[in-house]
């Protein structure tokens, strides 16, 4: 059990009292990844709220390294990033103040140069001084994936992190992942086109 | 320690990205001064009468103005996720945004309020106090208020709620803020209603970051 990173047994969510999906459980170690499917209004966002913890499960339990997850709350936090619908990111601040503010507020401290150098990796070296209302949304979200390349938690939990990107973004993406499951990191996301991650990805499929 | 520097400073400057935001407060408090002395007349005693009453009042209001925005636009975005997500304690994160809400929308009041009491005819001792317990009063407000907002979040038409919910409990504030004033001016010293002041404060800076950490959590689920 103590090589599972992240294991959950019997976990389900409710909205507005209903419960959204047949109990799951799945169990990844360093370098698995988790590609959550559904229909539309299956449950994946939910779970993944519910995973990160800002919503609770409705039944099952959560363990991250062996220990439930309610036994360590910080311990948990700093090793989760979770990236939503909504991305965080501020439109009056630069790409650079966004990326180096999201990273305090991870508990992590970031130099100007790392931070300069991740959004040279996202494509975006002229853009990382601009306010972000004059970029695009394909370009917000690299920002966002800037975020996530300089982040050192273990645990992603990324919904539907493909949405709005150009194919360069795309494979740009892929590669990120890969390096982070490379690295031993741990992956959960949804998407509605097919990933190529390697071997390590297991498919889940939520069912009403 | 660190992060609540860093949430203050994030916030101060997200405002002076949009000044209007904050100069409205500042110009209402302003423009409800400035009314009235001339809509009542020039008669000095009335006018150093109602004085410290018209400056609470419009303080309290002008106060009120950016509150129904404390925590929405971080909601909007999902930036109040991430604060959320931290590992750092979110009562900090909370109490930042809260101090930049006061350093934004109440210590220009605080700064202001005596140069508007010149038009009411009120001394300069008056006016020393009129300042000290604005900067005892204002704090009050940000932090009931930061309550307020995090209640209300993601409810249509919570601005309007957030007056339902806080005016009330803005009453002590203004009854012992705008009393101390008069306290002084009528002889009988304003000690007490000052320490009743600071006495509002330190629960409200106590226990209102931990409520509205809480309602936040709540919101957000």
């Amino acid at each position: 059990m103590s090589q599972h990173l992240l294991q959950a047994v019997d976990v389900s969510c409710e909205r507005g009292g209903r419960r959204l999906f047949k109990p799951i459980s799945f169990a990844l170690s360093a370098g698995a990844a988790l590609h959550l499917e559904g229909d539309n209004g299956a449950g994946k966002t939910t779970l993944l709220r519910a995973l990160s913890g800002l919503s609770p499960l409705s039944q099952g339990t959560l363990h991250w390294c062996g220990v439930p997850v309610g036994e360590s709350v910080v311990g948990f936090k700093n090793e989760l990033r979770y990236l939503g619908h909504a991305l965080g990111l501020k439109d009056e601040l630069s790409a650079l103040e966004n990326v180096q503010l999201s990273a305090a507020v991870a508990g992590q401290s970031l130099s100007r140069e790392q931070t300069l150098q991740a959004l040279a990796v996202q494509g975006l070296k002229n853009r990382a001084h601009l306010p972000l209302r004059v970029l695009s949304q394909g370009q917000k979200r690299r920002v966002a994936l800037a975020q996530l390349q300089v982040a050192q938690a273990k645990l992603w939990l990324l919904d539907e992190p493909f949405v709005a990107l150009d194919a360069d973004a795309v494979q740009a993406l892929q590669l990120l992942l890969q390096q982070h499951l490379a690295q031993g990191g741990v992956l959960v996301f949804t998407s509605h086109q097919a990933v190529h991650l390697g071997a390590a990805v297991q498919n889940l499929r939520l069912h009403p | 320690m660190n992060i609540l520097v860093t949430v203050v400073m994030r916030d101060l400057r997200l405002a002076m990205r949009r000044k209007s935001e904050v100069l409205s407060a500042m110009f209402f408090f302003v423009v409800v001064a400035a009314l009235f002395p001339l809509a009542i007349g020039p008669e000095p005693a009335m006018l150093r009468q109602i004085g410290p009453g018209v400056l609470w009042v419009g303080a309290l209001l002008a106060s009120m103005l950016a509150l129904s925005r404390l925590f929405e636009v971080d909601h909007r975005d999902g930036a109040l996720e991430q604060m959320l997500l931290s590992p750092h304690p979110l009562w900090l994160l909370v109490l930042g945004k809260m101090l930049a809400h006061w350093l934004l929308s109440g210590l220009p009041l605080v700064i202001l309020a005596p140069v508007l009491g010149l038009q009411f005819h009120l001394s300069p001792d008056e006016l020393a106090l009129l300042s000290l317990t604005l900067l005892l009063g204002t704090p009050v407000l940000s932090c009931i208020g930061a309550i307020g907002a995090a209640l209300t979040l993601g409810v249509r038409g919570g601005g309007v709620l957030i007056s339902l919910l806080v005016l009330p409990l803005f009453v002590p504030v203004l009854v012992f803020g705008a009393g101390a004033v008069q306290a002084l001016s009528s002889g009988l010293g304003a000690q007490a209603h000052v320490s009743i002041l600071l006495a509002l404060l330190l629960p409200a800076l106590f226990f209102s970051p931990w409520a509205c950490s809480a309602a936040l959590r709540i919101a957000l689920e």
